[in-house]
């Protein structure tokens, strides 16, 4: 996902199949440079080199706060690439509108994206005024609580069933010096967490409320404030995790040094990569274990920007067309940890915790935008700033955080 | 009439334009990227910072908003609250410890040149590989406090980057143990500027060494402080890198600093508008320390 931090920026090096006589190259920008997501990516680029052309790869080091001024500044630049990620959103949004990104319509029309691409929400995105100007190539949702089987039995409590049941557990976990719940400093993780449990805690309609429609008595009013006391809770919690990155925490949970943490699928990878099996040494709380959880659509898309020779822009459309076949789709997504954007491909033996988000997900009703999707970068970085500063700094009160978190959403668009 | 036959009798003096034209014709280049680059830069930003742009430059005119939503951000203001406790310190500590350690040196020691490089050798280093340096140096686990733990004092605590209050010194000490070197080499360059005579005529007067080097000395190495005055307070003002390498910003948004709230809204926030807002600000705050000392100093110089 956006996050990874460049640990393995050798590894964007993907081994390139030789190319045939008449390949034409493409370059393409991603932010994906840790060890699951190159290898994810690899298929991608392996998938491309068969059709005749040749993928040239543009991995950028660092997390996508990294990559996308670089891309933006690029494709603004009159230096685009052949293809770019970005976020499921609007992070492309005025590229667009600037008519520097390419009109796939003709080709999903074509190939019937909006037959076969769930949820429907995806393509929206892709989206504006009528033309279809992105692929959308993997699902990822935050809504995730991730515990360590470990840590609850070295405190002598039963692993937890749900958020409350967390809570009541941590004291168990503070005497044996556990962290309840890690959190790393970076501020996406924090707004992270604090929107899952919006989203979960509060339910959808608030969720939506608030992101959706801009709401600011929402933001504001009792609903909420139930929401910024249970924030407060979880920055008692987070209390000691003095690490940064996201995978460093996820790292605590997998070495029993925290009980959890909130964090989206993504995280799964590390779990496995750390030989751990769901279920036995881990367990998943998708909704963090409220009776009707729902979980939002996050993920990846793939733009492709105007470009002047022809035959480069011939390629894109068949990289477009790749990217969405059911068995690179199937081959991409395994690698990545992610859900395919197809609802007609198998994707095979899934663990317990994948089965259950796949189940989540084939329900309409419990399935919503994420907030990429529904507030602007800006209004993001905002909530970032704010939950970032909530987290690290006690006296800052819930309430004066939700008055100011109010004042956000006020002015969000 | 007589304005006719005077102007023809006096001699024609060259016109002052064509004095020197090769070297006028030379600097043409380095004028038109002051006048383009910085001068047109600085202006378009101006601009800018009146409009709503976010992603891309658009002219859609927004007033005051940017510099309204600018000075309500708490963000900002901690940013600015950083940035001068950073500035003010780091100038009075790097001036200090700069001087005092040229003038220890300036005593005719011995391998004086073997210092000089392990001092000024911190400089060689950017700020991201100082940063990098600082924040093991100073992590509890790894750095100091653990060391001195280990030797037996337990209780020992020094975690300056994971405590709010004062995570800006843990700043300002690796960016004193990068910069005092430059500040040193630069002083004493201007001691050494100084002639031998004065400092015999000093000790004939009896003139107490630390008096001769404050009344005496150190007002005729005026053109030098000046000099590393706009070398280290330029320094300052665009921290940026420095922080990211140790913190982040953090804990929180503890350690956050005017340049990079510029950077993460210009480019992270995609909001330019914000961006520009806060740089023009930056600029403002710059122009307020210069332009009156500018004045001054230029001023005062012509009518000497």
């Amino acid at each position: 996902m956006r996050y990874r931090l460049g640990m393995a920026a050798l590894a964007g090096s993907v081994a390139f199949s030789l190319s045939p006589a008449f390949a034409t190259d493409l370059e393409v920008t991603h932010w994906w440079t840790s060890g699951g997501e190159a290898a994810a990516v690899a298929e991608f680029a392996k998938a491309f080199d068969a059709t005749g052309n040749k993928w040239i790869d543009g991995a950028i080091a660092g997390s996508g706060g990294t990559a996308r001024p670089i891309m933006v500044s690029r494709i603004t630049g009159g230096d685009p690439m052949g293809a770019t990620q970005f976020n499921h959103g609007r992070q492309a949004e005025e590229l667009v509108q600037e008519g520097l990104m390419r009109d796939l319509t003709d080709l999903a029309t074509k190939e019937k994206w909006a037959e076969v691409i769930r949820p429907k929400s995806l393509l929206d995105n892709c989206t504006i005024e009528g033309k279809i100007y992105c692929a959308p190539v993997n699902i990822h949702s935050w809504q995730w609580l991730w515990l360590s089987n470990k840590a609850f039995t070295d405190a002598g409590v039963a692993v937890p069933t749900n958020w409350d049941e967390f809570v009541a557990a941590a004291p168990k976990l503070r005497e044996k010096n556990i962290i309840p719940l890690a959190v790393g400093g970076q501020g996406w993780q924090a707004t992270g967490a604090f929107d899952t449990m919006l989203l979960e805690l509060g339910g959808k309609d608030l969720y939506l409320k608030i992101y959706q429609d801009k709401d600011s008595e929402a933001a504001g009013g009792p609903e909420a404030a139930k929401i910024f006391k249970a924030a407060d809770d979880a920055r008692k919690l987070a209390k000691g995790s003095n690490v940064q990155d996201w995978n460093q925490a996820t790292n605590l949970v997998i070495t029993g040094k925290a009980g959890g943490q909130i964090m989206g699928d993504w995280a799964q990878g590390e779990f496995a990569v750390a030989g751990l099996k769901a279920g036995t040494d881990y367990s998943c709380l998708p909704g963090l274990g409220v009776s009707n959880p729902t979980l939002a659509t996050g993920g990846d898309a793939f733009y492709f920007p105007v470009l002047k020779d022809e035959a480069k822009s011939a390629a894109q459309e068949v990289l477009a067309s790749t990217m969405l076949k059911p068995e690179v789709q199937v081959a991409f997504n395994a690698k990545k940890g992610s859900l395919p954007v197809r609802g007609d491909v198998d994707v095979g033996s899934v663990n317990d915790c994948t089965r259950k988000g796949l189940d989540i997900l084939a329900k309409p009703d419990s399935v919503v935008k994420s907030t990429d999707e529904l507030a602007s970068a800006d209004t993001q970085k905002q909530k970032e700033d704010l939950f970032t500063e909530f987290f690290a700094n006690e006296s800052l009160t819930a309430e004066d955080a939700q008055k100011r978190f109010a004042e956000i959403i006020s002015s969000a668009d | 009439m007589t304005s006719t036959t005077l102007s023809t009798t006096r001699p024609k003096r060259p016109s002052q334009l064509f004095r020197n034209l090769s070297a006028k014709l030379a600097s043409i280049p380095m004028i038109l990227t002051a006048l383009v680059i910085f001068l047109g830069g600085t202006v378009w930003t101006v601009v800018y910072s009146f409009t709503s742009s976010r992603l891309l430059p658009r002219l859609r005119w927004a007033g005051l908003e940017q510099y309204e939503r600018l000075w309500a951000t708490p963000r900002w203001l901690v940013s600015i609250e950083n940035l001068l406790v950073y500035g003010v310190l780091s100038l009075i500590f790097s001036f200090v410890i700069g001087f005092v350690l040229a003038a220890l040196m300036d005593q005719k020691i011995r391998f004086e040149s073997a210092f000089r490089t392990i001092f000024l050798y911190p400089f060689a280093l950017s700020f991201v590989v100082t940063g990098l340096v600082w924040q093991w140096l100073l992590n509890p686990e790894f750095g100091v406090q653990n060391i001195v733990r280990e030797m037996g004092w337990t209780s020992f605590t020094f975690d300056p980057l994971y405590d709010q209050s004062i995570v800006i010194y843990g700043i300002l000490i690796a960016s004193l143990w990068q910069g005092t070197g430059l500040v040193m080499c630069l002083m004493l360059a201007g001691l050494r500027g100084i002639d031998e005579d004065i400092w015999k005529a000093a000790r004939v007067d009896g003139i107490p060494m630390w008096k001769t080097y404050l009344f005496i000395v150190i007002p005729m190495m005026r053109p030098v402080f000046i000099t590393t005055l706009v070398i280290v307070a330029s320094g300052i003002v665009r921290v940026y890198d420095l922080v990211v390498a140790q913190t982040s910003g953090g804990p929180g948004t503890a350690s956050e600093v005017p340049a990079k709230y510029v950077y993460d809204y210009m480019f992270q926030a995609q909001n330019l508008g914000q961006g520009f807002a806060a740089s023009t600000v930056m600029l403002l705050t710059v122009a307020i320390v210069v332009v009156p000392w500018a004045y001054l100093e230029f001023g005062r110089r012509k009518r000497v």
